[in-house]
């Protein structure tokens, strides 16, 4: 039928939806996701992770396209027949039930006997150190509580698949990311498969094996953090995921993996092509603000440097953050160790940065 | 350290050695009677309109001088005397000249009118005997006897010792289709004559009944509502307050017109062909016109609590409920229903106090076999002036909604309960 | 209680403020109180530029005792039926009236013997005969009309629903004349436990039948809607709904029961020496016969009969329509105040609780 894996354990095959008929929220999208893996759907709001979710949940149906787990077609299947476990962003704990019988409540209604859900309920909440609030109501829970609770309750019922939409939002920070090590240890030690939805890049950056960049109802770019981080796709997912700099420019020359750069104020730099093709054309430069040197003997010979003013010195603790003005530029980032002996600059500094080719990617311009 | 730390006595106290309670009820007296001044207005407005007149009403149910203080020398010789003792002269002369003076200030009627409650056919004996009673010279048994000799009824002189006390239980007693007999043993009314007991049944009843349709009805609209997209359940808001925006009174009328025999209903099923000319429906001035009409103009209360408990329960929840495993209908009845038991309590209690107490909807539609207990207590209001009856009927209509309303605190509680 | 009536009062009483040239006269709203503006209200205000405010209630027995009892009484001079006269009267709620402030006849009859007898009270003066009779709708019945009050309750020979008042008073009486008592002997019979048996026996047999009416309006609309065959209601009601809009009603006087109406002054009333100007200028001989031009109810005085004539459209005689009219009289039942003052509680129960069993 189609070219995709058929083995993939979660398949979305041309998928396409449309809520008004006049404009599409998702846009053709393909995406296979391997049993056992954690998968995250990164983009901005409004850009279509939260829709492909739900219609993998089965609250919204596909307009167009074939939505597959484990090789069924699940286009027609009710949410309640297709053992999805999901975690929701504000929990969606039943108020009016106690701790224990929202855990019980997916139990019920699949007909276990109630010493089988006394023995499971006892387990899933002892998996996420709850055990002693069996008998609370949601209400009398913290977040990071509740939080737990709505991800044993999403488990109890032993799915192979749990969706997560955005379920650490509204915690504070330390929270959040201790939360982060947690999901990500009970997904590794359970063997589940994980699709988590959120518009936080460090938090998709730090748990997941494979991230998928939404944008405008399209996937961006899907590929392993350190991929995405350091060798993105084009400028929306350079610009998305960490911080960069972003200097235009026509394309001077192109040989063999490497491009030279001239910028519209005349100076000329390195860069390492990923989507352009020949000469003369337009791009978009990026560099992260860590790869950027301003020691030449850093740098390799016959590296192209070019003038920069410090305009700005920051200090953040454990980095330096300097912003320079480059190429006419007021907003250009370096950022330096704080190590002993480290070049303290300071405002009104006249000097010279460049970078490894490799560490400068010309990109499609926006 | 003379500070705010718990000193040996326990209690604690502030620096200057003022024990800490009083030193924070002094703080707070300003803004306490401030408070206070700002809520006086409604107060004193709640107690003169409603807890100063429901006093009163109280009052009157079990007080009635209409004897007592028009005919003073009878009842004083009713309290020196034990009850059966039957009338010497001193009651004789005390009757004839209490006649007398209540003619002169024409009170007499007052008192044929109290003693007619209790004792039919006696009032025109009290009115004829003092138009005479100027007249009347000692011995006064046999000046009365010969006006009418009615007077030497032992009952009436029992009667009129019971209504010679001004508080009496006895409207309270006839309100419960009970009085008493001779000897003052409450026994029950003539079957022929009974009629509060079924009608507060039937009130209570009909109420239930009413409620319920709200509930079938109003749920499904109130769900609706909280889930449509802003814009439409705006429109449908509309035509849900719309009813509220037009006169009792049109609305009730409008039923009218609907639902006669030679009605729109009617007409457009006999054209129709569903029924025969002959077979038209009564569907009102009858229990079915009260229901359907009631129905209509109650069913915005129930919505409204209704929409005011579902608008904020977020999809999630049945979302939730759906993806461990529930079927819809199980999802609805586990997770949303449950959820929105404080708006049907609500909802229910509201419309079920309003329904017991209604009055011009089925005055209107009502025929005979649809009236409700109030429009009995309009009747004595209106018609037949016996305003201590009318109280009396109210009284117990207003404690059996306290019984309710206390039965659903024990069985529900009164804090899930949520208006808006 | 008491003080929610003084409340409810004292606002009403803003609606019909009097001042120093104005008095406030309540009646019974509809075609009744236009006969009263037209015949009674204008001429007066025309005579003595005194404004006269009409107030309209259901019964206005119900806030006059309201109104005295409150001590806040904002209506001077009040229309009541009889026996709600006589009753409010020995309650202490009216002024006494002077007969001496009625004028006499045209020939110089005093006034006293002018008015039919009983006509003038301690407390009220007469001013109409109404009737509670029956009426039909002519189109329900082409052939062999209904004549006789029996033909009221003979639900077999004449099918259709029936109106009736909801209430004893009238109703009682009606099925006594049916079920073929005299009319003389009707109230005696009453009396007797037997006579209540055999009256409520009566009405049983139509029971299923009826469709009950509160206000006086109603039985005419209800004839008017097809809800009803026959309906029993007051005869100056049936006359406008026959006479000023032309329904198809015919009014059966057989078995009809009559009773004056009149007016009295509000023990307080705020007016009290022009509401006795009022009441003069309203009973003289011809205000009275002027009344009948708008109304089909009978003058109180025997002067005013012969003034009767036309209706106010020039065309129709009102003496058929006359509840007083001597062809109307042949079966007909003056009501008796005497036996309702006694008798009203314990029947009124007796009747709802027999309207409530089924």
């Amino acid at each position: 039928m189609s070219e995709s894996h058929t083995d993939a354990f979660v398949a979305f095959d041309r998928v396409q939806k449309s809520y008004d008929g006049a404009s599409l929220v998702v846009k053709d999208l393909n995406l296979n996701i391997a049993k056992g893996e954690f998968l995250t759907m990164l983009g901005p709001s409004g850009s279509g992770k939260t829709t492909c979710l739900m219609m993998l949940a089965g609250f919204e149906t596909a307009t167009n396209g074939e939505i597959r787990l484990d090789g069924v077609n699940i286009n027609m299947v009710p949410p309640h027949k297709r053992g999805i476990g999901m975690v929701f962003q504000n929990y969606a704990l039943f108020p009016h039930m106690t701790v224990g019988e929202n855990l019980s409540f997916p139990l019920e209604v699949r007909g276990m006997t109630k010493s089988t859900r006394e023995e499971k309920v006892a387990r899933a909440l002892d998996m996420v150190q709850m055990g002693a609030f069996i008998n609370r109501r949601p209400a009398q829970l913290s977040g990071g509580q509740q939080q737990r609770i709505a991800l044993a309750r999403a488990l109890v019922f032993d799915p192979k698949l749990v969706l997560m939409d955005e379920p650490l939002g509204a915690l504070d920070k330390q929270l959040r990311e201790h939360m982060q090590f947690e999901i990500k240890h009970l997904h590794e030690s359970l063997g589940i498969t994980v699709v988590y939805v959120t518009h936080d890049q460090g938090e998709a950056l730090t748990m997941s094996d494979r991230i998928a960049v939404f944008n405008d109802g399209r996937i961006q770019q899907l590929a392993p953090p350190a991929d995405l981080y350091e060798r993105p796709d084009n400028s929306f997912v350079a610009g998305f995921i960490g911080e960069n700099n972003k200097l235009p420019g026509t394309i001077e020359a192109l040989s063999d993996g490497k491009a030279l750069v001239r910028l519209a104020t005349g100076e000329l730099i390195d860069a390492t092509p990923v989507n352009v093709t020949q000469k003369g054309q337009k791009t978009l430069v990026s560099i992260r603000p860590e790869r950027v040197e301003f020691k030449p003997e850093m740098m390799p010979a016959g590296a192209h440097m070019i003038a920069a003013e410090v305009l700005e010195v920051i200090y953040m603790g454990d980095i330096l953050r300097a912003r320079l003005r480059v190429a006419g530029s007021d907003d250009f980032v370096m950022k330096m160790r704080n190590t002993l002996g480290q070049t303290r600059l300071s405002q009104g500094d006249q000097l010279k940065v460049g970078w490894h080719p490799q560490d400068a990617r010309a990109l499609d311009p926006l | 350290m003379a500070d705010s730390s718990a000193p040996a006595g326990g209690l604690l106290t502030t620096s200057d050695g003022r024990s800490l309670k009083s030193a924070l009820a002094s703080a707070q007296k300003r803004a306490k009677r401030r408070a206070f001044l700002l809520v006086l207005p409604l107060l004193a407005f709640i107690v003169i309109t409603f807890i100063v007149p429901i006093g009163q009403l109280m009052h009157q149910a079990i007080y009635n001088d209409g004897f007592s203080a028009n005919m003073p020398r009878v009842t004083a010789w009713f309290a020196e005397t034990p009850p059966g003792t039957p009338p010497d002269e001193t009651a004789w002369e005390a009757l004839a000249l209490d006649l007398k003076d209540a003619a002169a200030a024409r009170t007499v009627g007052v008192v044929g009118t109290r003693v007619n409650y209790e004792m039919s056919g006696t009032r025109s004996l009290f009115t004829s005997t003092a138009r005479a009673a100027s007249r009347f010279e000692p011995p006064y048994r046999e000046a009365l006897l010969e006006e009418d000799a009615k007077w030497d009824d032992p009952v009436l002189w029992g009667t009129m010792r019971q209504v010679s006390d001004a508080y009496s239980a006895n409207f309270f007693l006839a309100a419960l289709d009970m009085t008493r007999d001779v000897n003052g043993k409450i026994v029950p009314m003539p079957e022929d004559r009974q009629i509060y007991v079924s009608l507060f049944l039937k009130t209570f009843l009909l109420a239930g009944l009413i409620t319920f349709t709200c509930f079938v009805l109003g749920f499904p609209i109130a769900h609706l509502l909280a889930t449509l997209p802003m814009r439409w359940s705006n429109l449908l808001m509309i035509l849900v307050l719309l009813p509220f925006w037009t006169s009792l009174l049109v609305r009730t009328t409008s039923w009218m017109v609907l639902l006669q025999q030679q009605g729109v209903v009617n007409n457009s099923l006999v054209s129709l062909g569903l029924i025969s000319e002959d077979g038209r429906i009564q569907m009102i001035y009858n229990q079915a016109g009260t229901i359907i009409a009631m129905t209509h103009i109650l069913l915005p209360f129930m919505i409204l609590p209704l929409y005011s408990v579902m608008r904020p329960i977020p999809p999630s929840y049945v979302r939730a409920a759906r993806s461990l495993g529930a079927t819809s209908w199980t999802a609805f009845r586990r997770v949303y229903l449950p959820q929105t038991l404080p708006g049907v309590g609500a909802g229910s209690l509201l419309v079920f106090i309003l329904a017991v107490g209604y009055y011009i909807t089925p005055a209107l539609v009502g025929g005979a076999s649809g009236q409700l207990i109030s429009n009995l207590i309009a009747f004595h209001m209106q018609s037949s002036l016996n305003w201590s009856l009318a109280s009396a009927l109210a009284a117990l209509l207003l404690g059996a909604v306290l019984v309710l309303y206390w039965l659903y605190d024990r069985l529900v509680g009164i804090d899930n309960l949520k208006l808006g | 209680m008491r003080k929610l009536l003084v409340l409810s009062t004292a606002l009403s009483g803003f609606a019909v403020a009097a001042s120093a040239q104005e008095i406030a006269v309540m009646s019974w709203g509809g075609a009744y109180a236009t006969s009263q503006i037209e015949a009674y209200h204008k001429p007066f205000t025309a005579q003595t530029g005194i404004t006269v405010v009409n107030v309209d209630a259901d019964n206005p027995a119900a806030p006059i005792k309201a109104q005295v009892e409150a001590g806040n009484v904002t209506v001077d001079v009040v229309d009541l039926e009889y026996a709600d006269a006589v009753r409010l009267c020995d309650e202490g709620l009216l002024e006494v009236l002077d007969p001496s402030i009625l004028s006499p006849a045209a020939d110089g009859t005093a006034a006293m013997d002018d008015f039919l007898p009983g006509a003038v009270t301690d407390c009220f003066v007469a001013t109409i005969v109404f009737s509670t009779l029956y009426a039909y709708d002519e189109s329900k019945y082409p052939s062999d009309p209904p004549t006789t009050i029996a033909d009221f309750f003979d639900t077999a020979k004449y099918p259709g629903k029936r109106g009736m008042r909801k209430g004893a008073k009238v109703n009682l009486e009606m099925a006594l004349m049916a079920d073929g008592v005299p009319a003389d002997e009707v109230y005696a019979l009453l009396e007797t436990p037997e006579g209540v048996e055999r009256a409520f026996a009566k009405l049983g047999t139509i029971k299923s039948d009826v469709i009950w009416w509160e206000a006086g309006a109603q039985p005419p609309q209800l004839l008017a809607d097809g809800e009803v065959a026959m309906t029993t209601g007051y005869n100056g009601r049936f006359f406008a709904a026959t006479v000023t809009e032309g329904k198809p009603f015919k009014q059966v006087f057989d078995g009809q029961v009559y009773e004056y109406d009149g007016y009295a002054i509000p023990k307080g009333a705020p007016n009290m020496d022009l509401a006795k100007q009022f009441i003069t200028f309203a009973t003289t001989t011809q205000a009275l016969a002027d009344q009948a031009k708008w109304i089909a109810y009978g003058p109180a005085r025997q002067s005013s009969g012969p003034l009767v004539g036309m209706f106010m459209d020039g065309k129709t005689e009102m003496g058929p329509y006359m509840p007083t009219a001597a062809n109307n009289l042949t079966n007909a039942l003056p009501s008796s105040y005497e036996f309702w003052v006694d008798r009203d509680t314990e029947l009124n129960e007796r009747f709802n609780a027999w309207l409530a069993s089924n």
